[in-house]
Order: C-alpha cells, then structure tokens, then sequence
C-alpha cells in the first residue's frame, strides 16, 4: 500500500521536475522578468475591466429592491438577499408552459447542435486539409466567401427551404442548419492542415488504416484544441437561441425566449432580469471552464510533441 | 504522393488524371458530403439567389421584375444615406478591425505565458463579455443618459456636469462609445482560436529557436509562433472583417435605429432598413452584395500584409 503511493508520488515529482526543467528552459533565455510582471500587471487590469460586467450582474441579482435604485448607484451590494432568484423561479412555476419544457429544449437544441456541428464539420475539415480529391481547393474558397455573405437577405430562401423540407414549426429548423457553420469548418481545417503532420498518417495509410480509422484515432486527438474551442463556441451560440422566425409552438421555445419574456424590464424586476442572466450564463461558463482545463490538462502532460 | 504524380501526370491529359485522382481519393468526397449536402442548401443556394434578387425588385409579394443595374446605380448615385454609410462602415471597420485583431492575438499571447491552471480562468475573463449574449447592455446602465448611470453619477457628484449627459444619443459621443463596445466584445471567436492555436505550436521549436539566437519573447513570437500559427491568424483575420464590417446589431440596441442625425449609420443598418422593414429585397440584396465584395477587397488586403508574417 505504502510503497504503491510512494510510487504514485515519485512519478508525479518526476513529471513535475521535467514540467520545471521545460519551463526554466523558456524563462531564461527568451524571458526577462521584467517582461514578465509587465505582462501579469496588463492582464490584471484588463481581466478586471473585462470580468466587471458579469461581477456587476451577479451583484444586481443579489440587490434588495431599494439597492437597486440609490444615488449615486452602488456598485457592490450591500445586503444580498436571494429575493430576486425566488421570484424569478417564482414566476417560472406560474408559466403556462411548465418550464422545465423550455429548458429541455435548449438542452436539447444545444447538445445535439453541437455535437453535429463538431463531427460535420470536422469529417470535412479533415478531407479538405489532408484527402487530395479534385476540387478541394475550390470548395474551401466557397467557404471563405460565404461567410463573407449578410445573413438577412438570405433569410428569404432559407424560410422557403424549411416550408418545402416541412421543417417549420421543428426543432430540426434550429439544429439542422447549426450542424454546418462556416466557423467551425473554417476553425478544424486550419488547424488539422498544419498539426496533423503528413508523415503520421502517411504511415498509417502503408499500415492500411482507413480513412475514418485514421481520423478518429489520428488527427482529432492532434488537434483537440481546435474542437474543444468549436464546443465551446458552438454551445454559446446555441443556448442562447431565442426567438425563431421557424417556431410558433410554445412548446417548442427556448429557455432563453422564456426567460426574457418574463423579464419585461420595469423598475420592479431589474433585479429579477440581473438573476435571470445569471442563472443564463452559468451553463455556458461551466461549459467553457470545464472543455478548456481539460485541454490544457492534456497538452501539458501527453507528448503533443510530434 | 510526388512520386507516383511525376510519372503518372506527364503521361496522360488533365481530364483523365482529375478523374483517377477522384476514383482513388473518392472517400474524401464521402467525408465532405454531410457538411457540403446541409451547406448548399442553407448557405450557397441562399447568397446565389440574392445574387440574382439584387438585379431584380421583389417586394415578397409580386414576382421579381428584372431591372437589371437599377438597383445599383440608385445605391451609388441616389442614395445619400447609403454613402454616409459606407463612409461610417470604412471608418469603423478601419479602426475596430485591426484593433479588436491586435487584441485579440496579444491577449491570447499574454495568456499563453501563465500556468496551466491560472490560464483556464483567467480565459474565462476575457471571454466574458462573449459568453452572454446580451451582457454588453450593461453599457446601457453605465452609460445611462438619467442620473443613475454610473457615468452621468460620478460626474453629477463630483460636480463636472451640471445635468446628466445622454451618452449615447449626443453625436459627440456615439461614435467613441460604439467602437468601445466593439472593442470590449471583440474577444470572442478570433481570441479563442488564437488561444486554441499558441498550444499546439510544437514546443521543439522554441528550444530550436533559443539554439538559433532568439533573444527575446518578441523575437519568439515573430520569427518562431506567428509563422506557425498562419492559418490560425487567416482565420481570426477574416472573422475580424465580418465582425468590423458587420457591425450594427450591439448599436441598434445601444443607441437605436436610426442613429442621431445617421452619425452610427453603417451598412449593416442601411441593409436591416430596407430587407427588414420595407421589404424592399431586391434593394436590400444589392446592398448585401456590394457589403460582400468590400469584405473580400479587405480580405486580399489583410491576405497580402500577413504574408509577410515572419520575414
């Protein structure tokens, strides 16, 4: 037992000493210190003014309703009461539609979106980058110039297309069209041409792994990175669909719509609309912090080296 | 494959070597069709009909009549509006383009300097402004034109101002505040994918680097992670000229539409006002059009400048 955590603790100490030795590397020879506190002092002040608006939501969620209206406006809260949050939920329960029904829906839009928009996306992304079929090089400029395209005038024909498919009034209006976005195509193909090296999978090819095999097993663990960021993208936008020229259904509406439907800005509910976003953006930030340590876990410790 | 190409290719026409290379890397054709099947129809299709629409006016009722360049000349000629708005589009794009890529890429550099673990969180505050999507209204409420905005307070308080000052309906004062928005939201996509591309930059390099007289970080990032990180910087360059260029939605919700006197009026708005409210489609999507082949006159630009990434 005792000599299994030594062990255990010996491989960490080894992997620290070799972390150390890599990182003393870069420090003394391309960095100067004071470069370095340079850097930490700039990060501090602009991650203070960046992170302000979500400390002063959270902190408006938090307010009494006579807080909320002084002169001049406090920012911080004084005595936080979890008022707003009761009759936000409160208000919830009185919804016609109950609102787990909302929140299903968004769940659902928002996992399923992202999921096909990381695997569609990533399957072309990997033939474009690294299969030389003809008319490769023409399909990607396609891409690029389409992004290029304002989304309201082709809202037109999209609205058309939906009738025709039957998808009006669906969730399949909502999840098929995020299944394809130029962003997500655009993101994995540039980073799987230059961080999935040619020679790995020429040598996978003489050992005649397919091409599917090759791109699961090969080049999405090369280029994580990438697809975690396509999650984390693709998810935001997601959960935070709203209203939808597609759907009339109240069933089928989003939590998103929901809640600021409730949230009809008056003086009495500012605190209910603060704890509304907060209670929003919990979900995308638990996205986001969990995807991206996971990334950098990864990167640090397996050999991405080749 | 090099080899096989060089004896193959002089041996046979075009024609015949695209289709053996189509037979023989017919699995990628396989892997794309999803994604381009789904991209055709929502995306292609959609931007080649308003294409055509533009040479038309449609009003969603009648048939398209074809007018040819109508459309166009009266956007050019006739349509004092459309002018001033391109005038404010150039402007703060040229200023909100480079300013939010610039951004973007330094702080994501910065970043990449930290411990594993800070760097996680300390990613989260800079994406936030991002991760809402209506969390830059708070500008609203700091910038409110009553006594209660933080601004107008202040200053009421410390006796600067004799009355609240209407932040974002005084056209001295729309123009800075909007690109300031801008700015402050612009860390989304771009910085997270140059977040994403400094980790996979293949860490041999930089010891080869140092061995090769790399004296300092900035030497490192220009001669050693920028030209590594190329397609990366392509990427976040075109999403900064959609973004620059399309910006319109954050100024209707901050100073609402039309803008005092047109001083926020950009391309974007011109294009909501005649597709969304007078449905005017033909006119719209010729505005769509020229929008598009400004973005891609931006897009050679800032192609040639990166080129030089590096050297």
């Amino acid at each position: 037992m005792i000599s299994k955590i030594t062990a255990k603790l010996r491989a960490y100490w080894e992997q620290r000493q070799k972390n150390k030795g890599h990182n003393a590397f870069k420090r003394s020879v391309t960095r100067s210190a004071g470069g370095d506190v340079g850097i930490y002092i700039l990060l501090g002040i602009v991650a203070t003014i960046m992170v302000l608006p979500m400390v002063y939501a959270v902190a408006q969620s938090l307010k009494p309703l006579d807080e909320l209206w002084v002169f001049p406006p406090r920012f911080f809260v004084v005595n936080p009461t979890m008022k707003n949050f009761r009759d936000l939920f409160r208000l919830m329960g009185s919804s016609w539609v109950p609102f787990s029904r909302y929140i299903f829906n968004t769940v659902l839009i928002s996992v399923v979106g992202t999921t096909g928009n990381v695997l569609f996306s990533s399957y072309a992304a990997y033939a474009i980058a690294k299969i030389a079929f003809p008319g490769r090089k023409f399909l990607f400029s396609i891409i690029i110039y389409s992004l290029m395209f304002n989304a309201t005038v082709t809202g037109i024909t999209n609205f058309i297309t939906m009738s025709l498919l039957g998808w009006v009034d669906t969730y399949l209006a909502i999840i098929v069209p995020a299944f394809c976005t130029t962003f997500g195509l655009y993101l994995m193909k540039q980073f799987m041409e230059t961080n999935v090296t040619n020679a790995v999978l020429e040598s996978a090819r003489l050992e005649g792994a397919n091409e599917n095999k090759i791109f699961w097993k090969i080049a999405m663990p090369m280029v994580k990175p990438a697809w975690v960021t396509l999650v984390i993208f693709a998810f935001r936008d997601l959960w935070n669909t709203g209203a939808n020229m597609y759907i009339y259904s109240e069933q089928l509406k989003t939590f998103n719509y929901a809640i600021s439907q409730l949230v009809t800005s008056g003086i009495a509910r500012s605190g209910v609309g603060a704890a509304s976003t907060v209670v929003m953006m919990i979900v995308p930030i638990t996205v986001f912090i969990v995807a991206q340590s996971n990334v950098i876990q990864t990167m640090s410790t397996s050999g991405m080296k080749d | 494959m090099p080899k096989e190409k060089a004896i193959i290719r002089s041996d046979i026409s075009k024609a015949r070597w695209t289709i053996i290379e189509m037979k023989k890397n017919w699995v990628g054709y396989v892997m794309i069709l999803p994604f381009f099947l789904l991209f055709f129809i929502f995306t292609v299709v959609p931007v080649l009909l308003s294409v055509i629409l533009s040479f038309t006016t449609f009003n969603l009722l009648e048939f398209p009549t074809l007018i040819y360049f109508d459309n166009y000349i009266r956007l050019l000629l006739d349509d004092d509006i459309f002018l001033l708005a391109i005038k404010n589009t150039l402007v703060f794009a040229s200023i909100t383009g480079p300013g939010s890529y610039l951004l973007s890429l330094f702080f994501a550099w910065f970043i990449n300097e930290l411990r594993p673990k800070i760097r996680a969180i300390v990613t989260v505050m800079f994406y936030a402004p991002s991760i809402s999507g209506s969390v830059y209204l708070i500008w609203n409420i700091f910038f409110s034109s009553d006594q209660y905005g933080f601004a107008n307070a202040w200053l009421l308080k410390l006796n600067l101002i004799p009355k609240p000052i209407l932040w974002f309906q005084d056209e001295k004062y729309i123009f800075g505040l909007i690109v300031a928005v801008a700015l402050w939201t612009s860390l989304g996509a771009s910085f997270l994918t140059f977040i994403a591309g400094f980790q996979v930059v293949n860490q041999e390099l930089y010891e080869a680097g140092a061995v090769d007289g790399v004296k300092n970080r900035w030497q490192e990032l220009w001669f050693i992670t920028l030209p590594t990180m190329r397609p990366q910087m392509m990427l976040g360059a075109i999403l900064a000229i959609t973004g620059s260029f399309g910006f319109g939605g954050h100024i209707t919700a901050l100073v609402g539409f039309p803008s005092p006197n047109y001083v926020a009026h950009t391309i974007m708005h011109h294009l909501d006002d005649y597709g969304g409210a007078r449905f005017e489609m033909g006119y719209a999507s010729a505005i769509a059009t020229i929008l598009f082949f400004m973005m891609i006159g931006a897009n050679l630009l800032v192609t040639k400048m990166l080129r030089k990434v590096g050297s």
